[in-house]
């Protein structure tokens, strides 16, 4: 039976891993690299690396980290952050990423991701959506997106249902109007392989999982869904799953700092029936 | 040596670093001599059949993987590797494959449901799955069944003859998910993505002469 995945997710600055991971017996706690292999010992089912790195210029010490990565753990690896171009992708892929986050560029473009399938296949090609839950009393927001009048669909409409969920961009700081879930429809139909779905509201809260944002995604597209932002306790975990009916589960800081180990974790949500990789 | 069968797609880099990290020595290669002189072939990939075929017939590889099979040489084909062996797939309306084995390759089809009730199972199938053997083979030695291993595609083979059958794997439907069949060795799970035991498998296959 196909296992429920556990990622951790590590933000890289520069080549350093930033907001710093509690493990033992780590010579540099900063060292990507080295983290990367302490979680695949503890038995992680996949990684993500958050490319932060604010100029575009030095992308080149990404690469280098993935590289090495790549030459010490055999898990999949998934690497976003800044990823533009096709070129992008390519030198990511090569480099030894088996799997690719598609952000802002998709939101810019929504025809990159359809691109970018057809050109690497969508296996390797997730869409990460950032998307907060749309207000009651939300003014209508001109979207500044140049492919507004070819996709009117996907923008939201006053007469939408709620709740309905807005995506964002930039962390969380730039509204584009579009309606979370039909945008994440479209991602999946222009050949997205999976999404890394982030509640903008929940991020950094330890509340829990968006579950109801999940859910509604995760009904509506016939790919993966990696549930992140809010995870702060196993019974979260559980109901990202059982009712967020999430594939896989995404949390960085209840990994790095210790307060959940991955194999308590997994042992937890075997015990509750979910089926766990041991 | 091992060569790894280089056309231009997928993340050849893991397969190497994986066989060099079991101590093998491994070069990825588009050339027919280094393949043909190779002591051993992985054929890895992911991505489209189509492409797949296009790139191999492109860099005149088609024949050179034949040729490598035929002399009995220790073959590993892995995910697109695996479905690339067969006479066809349904891609994109009908592709001819190798024809190396007898069947066919399918896609799953879009109302899988676990156990045939529940929500429908997401395609591609991807992620950390549970692998039945049907067979003994070299590689599995060791190996304990329902062993979890590293999956990721939307398109899975049907061999004509049971006998090749070596691992199967259920998501919604039995499918197959490993196959023996003499000198060949083909999975569609990615033993270089599939850690320790995914390691352990290339370890043996390495140790084939």
């Amino acid at each position: 039976m196909l296992a429920k995945r556990i990622i951790p997710c590590l933000d890289v600055k520069d080549g350093r891993v930033v907001k710093g991971v509690n493990f033992v017996n780590l010579r540099d706690a900063g060292d990507p690299v080295e983290i990367a292999a302490a979680y695949e010992q503890e038995g992680a089912d996949e990684l993500t690396f958050l490319d932060i790195t604010a100029s575009h210029e030095k992308r080149e010490i990404m690469l280098d980290v993935v590289r090495h990565t790549a030459e010490k753990v055999f898990m999949p690896l998934t690497v976003g952050g800044g990823v533009r171009t096709l070129e992008d992708i390519r030198n990511l892929l090569k480099a030894g990423a088996d799997k690719v986050a598609i952000n802002t560029a998709a939101v810019h473009d929504p025809e990159f991701v359809r691109r970018a399938a057809e050109r690497f296949g969508s296996q390797c090609i997730v869409v990460a959506i950032d998307a907060k839950q749309v207000p009651e009393d939300r003014p209508e927001v001109q979207p500044g997106l140049s492919w507004q009048e070819q996709y009117p669909q996907l923008f939201l409409n006053p007469g939408d249902s709620l709740p309905a969920w807005e995506v964002f961009t930039h962390g969380g700081r730039n509204p584009q109007g579009i309606h979370a879930v039909r945008w994440a429809i479209q991602m999946g139909a222009f050949g997205a392989g999976e999404i890394l779905l982030t509640s903008m509201d929940r991020d950094g809260t330890k509340t829990g999982y968006d579950l109801k944002l999940n859910r509604a995604i995760s009904e509506a597209v016939h790919i993966p869904v990696i549930a992140s932002g809010g995870a702060g306790t196993l019974d979260h975990l559980y109901e990202g799953i059982v009712e967020g009916k999430a594939d896989a589960l995404l949390a960085a800081s209840i990994f790095h700092f210790k307060e959940l180990t991955i194999p308590e974790t997994k042992r937890y949500l075997k015990s509750r029936g979910i089926p766990m990789r041991l | 040596m091992i060569a790894v069968v280089d056309y231009g797609m997928g993340n050849l880099r893991s397969v190497q670093k994986a066989l060099e990290r079991v101590g093998a020595e491994a070069v990825v290669t588009s050339d027919p001599a280094r393949i043909l002189n190779a002591r051993s072939v992985v054929l890895p990939g992911v991505g489209a059949f189509r492409d797949c075929m296009a790139n191999l017939e492109k860099l005149n590889l088609l024949e050179v993987v034949r040729k490598s099979i035929e002399k009995g040489k220790p073959f590993l084909g892995i995910c697109l590797g695996l479905q690339v062996l067969f006479d066809q797939s349904e891609e994109f309306g009908r592709v001819p494959g190798l024809g190396i084995l007898p069947g066919e390759v399918r896609r799953f089809p879009d109302n899988l449901r676990p156990n045939g009730n529940g929500f429908p199972l997401k395609i591609p199938h991807m992620g950390w799955n549970t692998v039945s053997l049907r067979k003994p083979n070299s590689l599995f030695e060791g190996v304990p069944d329902q062993s979890y291993f590293y999956f990721v595609h939307s398109y899975y083979v049907l061999p004509r003859n049971p006998d090749m059958i070596a691992t199967t794997t259920d998501y919604g439907i039995e499918f197959v998910s490993g196959i023996q069949h003499e000198n060949i060795f083909a999975f569609q799970f990615h033993p270089e993505k599939s850690q320790k035991l995914g390691l352990a498998l290339l370890e043996r296959f390495a140790r084939l002469q």
